[in-house]
């Protein structure tokens, strides 16, 4: 199971940085999204994988680790948080610019960067 | 002696004296300024006596003893003389600057950086540790900056004053990283403790690198060459300042520096080499071009730097009694030089210029001040019966006795007996130029005698010149042994201080200097013209254009990594990351551990196959955002599935109702943005983002993996153990939340709510266009609102809103707590928002979102301050059990408000970011014309 938990995490990770790595906007925030639930799952399983172990008291014989689960839910609140900020970001940034690349302009080939190509307002 | 470690802060209370006195007279501006260092210099020699018995004062407040911060001070032989000079010829200049600005220069401001730099030197003098030692240099760095830029509107002072910075800044922080170093290699950053510890520090593979650095610090403020050439481009300050900073102070911190730790690392061949060679080149080439400056400051900074050279060179001998004969030089030195650069301020106060072509034959003119001036100079020159022969006498003694160079040692006397020629050669041009030699050439005044009291600071380092040269150890004995005993840190050798030795070869060589001068200054004019066949070199334009060169070499690598690519600043940030991580995995034989496994079950086998299909379709059909926003939402489903599996209740609800709220938002975002994402990315692009995704998925997957198959040491036993009895709850993950580490939760829900209020002002002044149909060009629907959805959503919301309640209430006990319970309340009310729309829920739902995120951080808040109101520590926690009639025995417990405001927060900032977000897909969205 712990193999098969790592891989999903692995794969995640893979899905999420290769989306972050995205010219768009919104391809960023879902790689995002997905790089969060990676991250949280790997967070969880610091404290290892356990069946039948919730920890509250006089549910189970024995617990799992509370800690890292206690970390990892404020994470996912947070990691809303944060995906909902890039997200109304992205939205800004193309209403302001014009378009919706995560360089505020759409990258023209052979021409020095430094150029603004301005933008439809 | 505790008020040790207010002593330095005296002179900082002081830089508000001025300040406030600039409005009265200047007479009454500087006694107010002098009072406060004048009490400080009172209280240091009232401790002098002790200090001359060999006592030494400590002082320290600690401040994070873990790594060695502290506050501390100390006060021995060589503090005290340094403090003495520090303030003692500060007070001089300051009755001097009284005179010598005009009505035009801001007195008070002045006074102000002269009384910051006072405290700044202070303080180095009067550290006991080592970082605080480096703060006080720095400050001194600064203090001066300001004061060589006092006149800010000539482009010189803003130059000379931006160079000064610059190569003391750096030096300074070569010495931050010597300092840091030392006090790593001692494992103390105490100064006593590193004193103490020469040996270890020398043994120790980091000395050559530490005594580099140090002495990087201490050349570059101490004008050593080759970065002498600030000084003389920092004569463009005032003159008070030359006098105090470039004499006496400031260029004598970096000999401080040699001297303080003199103990711990001098003596060493590394030492040896490093101080004698540049003291020597320093000596050598201050004096020859001391002579050929034609501005009387010029030729006083040259002149320090020789002198500076000299004193360096008598500290890296290594020999006790040289390092005697530096500390009284530097006591000397200060005398005469500060005297001499206060004449020539009056010199050019009083005719208007400081060019020795025009003046000339002074003596006439200003009879006092020119004898003055003469008796400082012949002093400089070495003259008998003067403090500075005394201390060259000792000089040319210890270049006698040094073997070091082996059998080349024979060179150091003949070259110290050269520099000491030109010494004279320029101390005679000083005197015979300026005051003698026909008659004044075109001076804008006529020269005249100063104001009475201008004189008086002249008068009394000049009367100090006769007294320690006529009877030395009287004056300066005591002060000069306690100080030799603490540079040293040990015993002092025997020496004496008197004035006739007899005929001996320091005589000879005294002669032969005297003699050579005044060759030299007959025949000068050969030498000027000798000199005059070089090309003029400016030190400022090389040093400028090193400056540009850097700038421009910094700003092509920034342009390297820095394109203003977000998409290479991601790449380059994962590839450094990761590659960071790899490098240990290289390290580690099994990736398994010997935890055992969880065997695999079919259904378990099938959510992980529905992740993967799920993961992977997200980025195959990422150009087709709505598939891949559903895909996602799938992903996100399955990892709360895995939470629940694997005993995380808690986190299963949570992620299960923050995806129902990420969908929606993403889904309200989406409907303002591109519906599809083009393709531009190159294959090589593809290829190579694909590269690093894998490798990142890889080793990441491979850290989890080891990290899971490994046995766990936790710290939650204690938490465990503790969640009942001091926490009053049964799920310790809520007890941890809101008990055990409530102030993180309490920052937590903060940041939410800035995050919400940061949103709020990004949508308010959002202009975006409506799409009035979708990315095919189908119109929407028209009917909105549909009434089957309306119907069951507003039957759903009080049982919504039932269920929140329940597990709120639970959460301490059993799965649940404020932050699930506020995401089921967002989603319950975000089904009407759907629902009904914003123009129906607005009159129904009279909820202000900021309000209920501002009361919920102050409930959560209050409720950790309520335990303040009982004696305890902020959040702490209380708890007990009631009994009520009809509902039984429950729990009351403190920690329940605090959720109660993470509740708060959470249903606040949801609905705020969303309300406000899908408001904008409404008739209800403000209009542009609202808010220009």
């Amino acid at each position: 199971m712990e193999g098969m938990y790592a891989f999903s995490v692995g794969l995640l990770t893979a899905c999420g940085v290769f989306l972050t790595l995205r010219g768009r906007s919104f391809s960023v925030v879902v790689g995002l999204t997905l790089l969060s639930y990676a991250v949280n799952l790997f967070l969880f399983a610091s404290g290892r994988l356990k069946l039948n172990a919730a920890a509250v008291l006089g549910e189970s014989e024995h617990y799992g680790d509370p800690l890292p689960q206690a970390l990892v839910l404020t994470a996912i609140v947070i990691g809303f948080a944060m995906t909902a900020f890039a997200v109304i970001l992205a939205m800004r940034a193309r209403a302001d610019l014009g378009n919706d690349h995560v360089d505020g302009q759409i990258p023209q080939p052979k021409k020095p960067l430094f150029q603004k190509t301005g933008g439809a307002k | 002696m505790n008020a040790l470690i207010w002593l330095p802060f005296l002179p900082l209370l002081g830089t508000l004296v001025p300040l406030l006195f600039a409005r009265f007279s200047r007479t009454v501006c500087a006694f107010m300024t002098a009072a406060l260092p004048a009490i400080t210099l009172l209280l240091i020699l009232f401790n002098a006596g002790a200090v001359f018995n060999g006592e030494r004062f400590f002082s320290s407040i600690p401040w994070v003893p873990a790594i060695g911060l502290e506050l501390a001070f100390r006060l021995d032989g060589l503090s005290l003389l340094f403090s003495i000079l520090i303030l003692g010829i500060g007070l001089l200049v300051i009755l001097y600057a009284r005179y010598y600005l005009s009505a035009q220069d801001s007195i008070g401001k002045f006074y102000a950086y002269l009384i910051l730099f006072m405290f700044a030197m202070l303080g180095v003098v009067l550290s006991d540790n080592l970082i605080q030692l480096w703060f006080f240099w720095e400050l001194t760095s600064i203090s001066s900056f300001l004061l060589i830029s006092f006149w800010g509107h000539k482009v010189e002072a803003r130059k000379g004053a931006r160079m000064a910075l610059t190569v003391t800044g750096a030096g300074g922080l070569a010495l931050l990283a010597g300092l840091l170093l030392l006090g790593h290699t001692v494992g103390s950053y105490s100064l006593q403790t590193v004193l103490d510890s020469g040996d270890l520090i020398k043994a120790s593979a980091s000395y050559p690198i530490i005594t580099v650095l140090v002495l990087l610090g201490a050349f570059t403020k101490s004008a050593q060459f080759p970065f002498h050439f600030w000084l003389p481009n920092a004569m463009a300050a005032p003159t008070p300042v030359s006098a105090y900073l470039h004499s006496a102070t400031m260029v004598k911190a970096g000999i401080f520096l040699m001297a303080r730790f003199y103990p711990a690392l001098a003596n060493t061949d590394l030492w040896f080499l490093l101080v004698t060679l540049t003291g020597l080149a320093t000596f050598l080439t201050g004096a020859y071009v001391a002579l050929f400056q034609h501005d009387l400051k010029g030729l006083l900074a040259n002149s320090t730097i020789s002198h500076l050279g000299l004193i360096t060179l008598l500290l890296g001998m290594g020999t006790d009694l040289a390092a005697v004969a530096a500390i009284f030089h530097v006591i000397n030195h200060a005398i005469f030089k500060a005297s001499l650069f206060m004449a020539a301020g009056i010199i050019d106060h009083e005719s208007g210029s400081r060019d020795m072509r025009h003046l000339n034959g002074l003596w006439k003119y200003m009879p006092f001040t020119a004898t003055l001036a003469m008796v400082a100079a012949s002093s400089m020159a070495g003259v008998p019966l003067l403090n500075g022969f005394l201390s060259k006498e000792m000089f040319f003694t210890e270049t006698l006795h040094q073997a070091s160079l082996g059998s080349l040692s024979w060179m150091i006397p003949v070259l110290a007996t050269l520099g000491g020629v030109f010494s004279v050669a320029y101390s005679m041009r000083f005197i015979h130029d300026v005051f003698f030699n026909g008659e004044p050439v075109n001076l804008p005044k006529t020269p005249h005698e100063p104001p009475r009291y201008m004189r008086v600071p002249v008068e009394v380092l000049v009367a100090l010149c006769l007294i320690v040269g006529i009877f030395p150890s009287l004056i300066v004995g005591d002060l000069l042994y306690s100080a030799a005993a603490a540079v040293l840190n040990g015993a002092v050798p025997d020496y004496s201080l008197a004035i006739w030795h007899g005929f001996t070869y320091p005589l000879l060589m005294s002669a032969i200097a005297m003699l050579g001068g005044l060759i030299i200054y007959t025949n000068r004019h050969h030498f000027f013209k000798f000199q005059a066949q070089f090309p003029m070199s400016d030190p400022k334009l090389t040093f400028e254009s090193v400056i540009q060169s850097i700038t421009l070499k910094a700003q092509k690598f920034i342009s390297l990594t820095e394109n203003g690519s977000l998409q290479r600043y991601v790449f380059l940030t994962l590839l450094l990351a990761i590659s960071m991580n790899a490098i240990p995995l290289l390290q580690l034989n099994a990736t398994a551990g010997l935890r055992p496994e969880i065997p695999l079950d079919a259904l378990s086998v099938t959510s992980v196959a529905l992740l993967c299909i799920a993961g992977v379709a997200t980025v195959i059909w990422h150009r087709r955002r709505l598939i891949s926003l559903l895909m996602l939402s799938v992903v996100g489903l399955i990892v709360s599935l895995a939470f629940a599996k694997f005993s995380a209740p808690d986190l299963a609800l949570t992620q299960l109702s923050v995806e129902v709220v990420t969908v929606i938002l993403l889904i309200l975002a989406l409907f303002f943005l591109p519906q599809k994402t083009p393709k531009e990315s190159s294959p090589r692009r593809v290829v190579r983002d694909l590269g690093l995704a894998a490798f990142v998925g890889g080793t990441v997957g491979t850290i989890c993996y080891a990290l899971m198959t490994r046995p766990l040491d936790t710290i939650s036993t204690f938490f465990l153990e503790n969640s009942k009895t001091g926490g009053g709850g049964t799920n310790v993950v809520n007890v941890i939340l809101v008990d055990f580490r409530g102030f993180d939760t309490l920052g937590e829900i903060t940041v939410l709510g800035i995050a919400a209020l940061g949103i709020y002002k990004l949508i308010a002044r959002m202009r975006l266009y409506m799409p009035s149909s979708d990315g095919k060009g189908r119109a929407w629907s028209e009917d909105k609102y549909p009434l089957l959805l309306a119907v069951i959503s507003q039957s759903l919301l009080p049982l919504a809103l039932l269920v929140s309640a329940y597990i709120f209430l639970r959460g301490h006990n059993m799965p649940g707590g404020g932050f699930i319970a506020g995401l089921i309340t967002s989603v319950a009310i975000i089904q009407q928002y759907i629902a009904h729309g914003v123009e129906w829920i607005k009159h129904r739902l009279k909820l202000d979102y900021q309000i209920m995120i501002g009361s919920g951080i102050s409930i959560a808040t209050l409720s950790g301050l309520g335990s303040w109101v009982f004696g305890h520590p902020f959040l702490t926690s209380w708890f007990d059990y009631f009994y009520l009639p009809v509902i039984g025995k429950f729990e009351l417990a403190s920690a329940m408000i605090f959720d109660l405001g993470v509740f708060l927060t959470v249903v606040g900032a949801t609905m705020l970011i969303l309300a406000n977000l899908g408001q904008l897909t409404t008739s209800e969205r403000a209009t542009q014309k609202e808010h220009d």
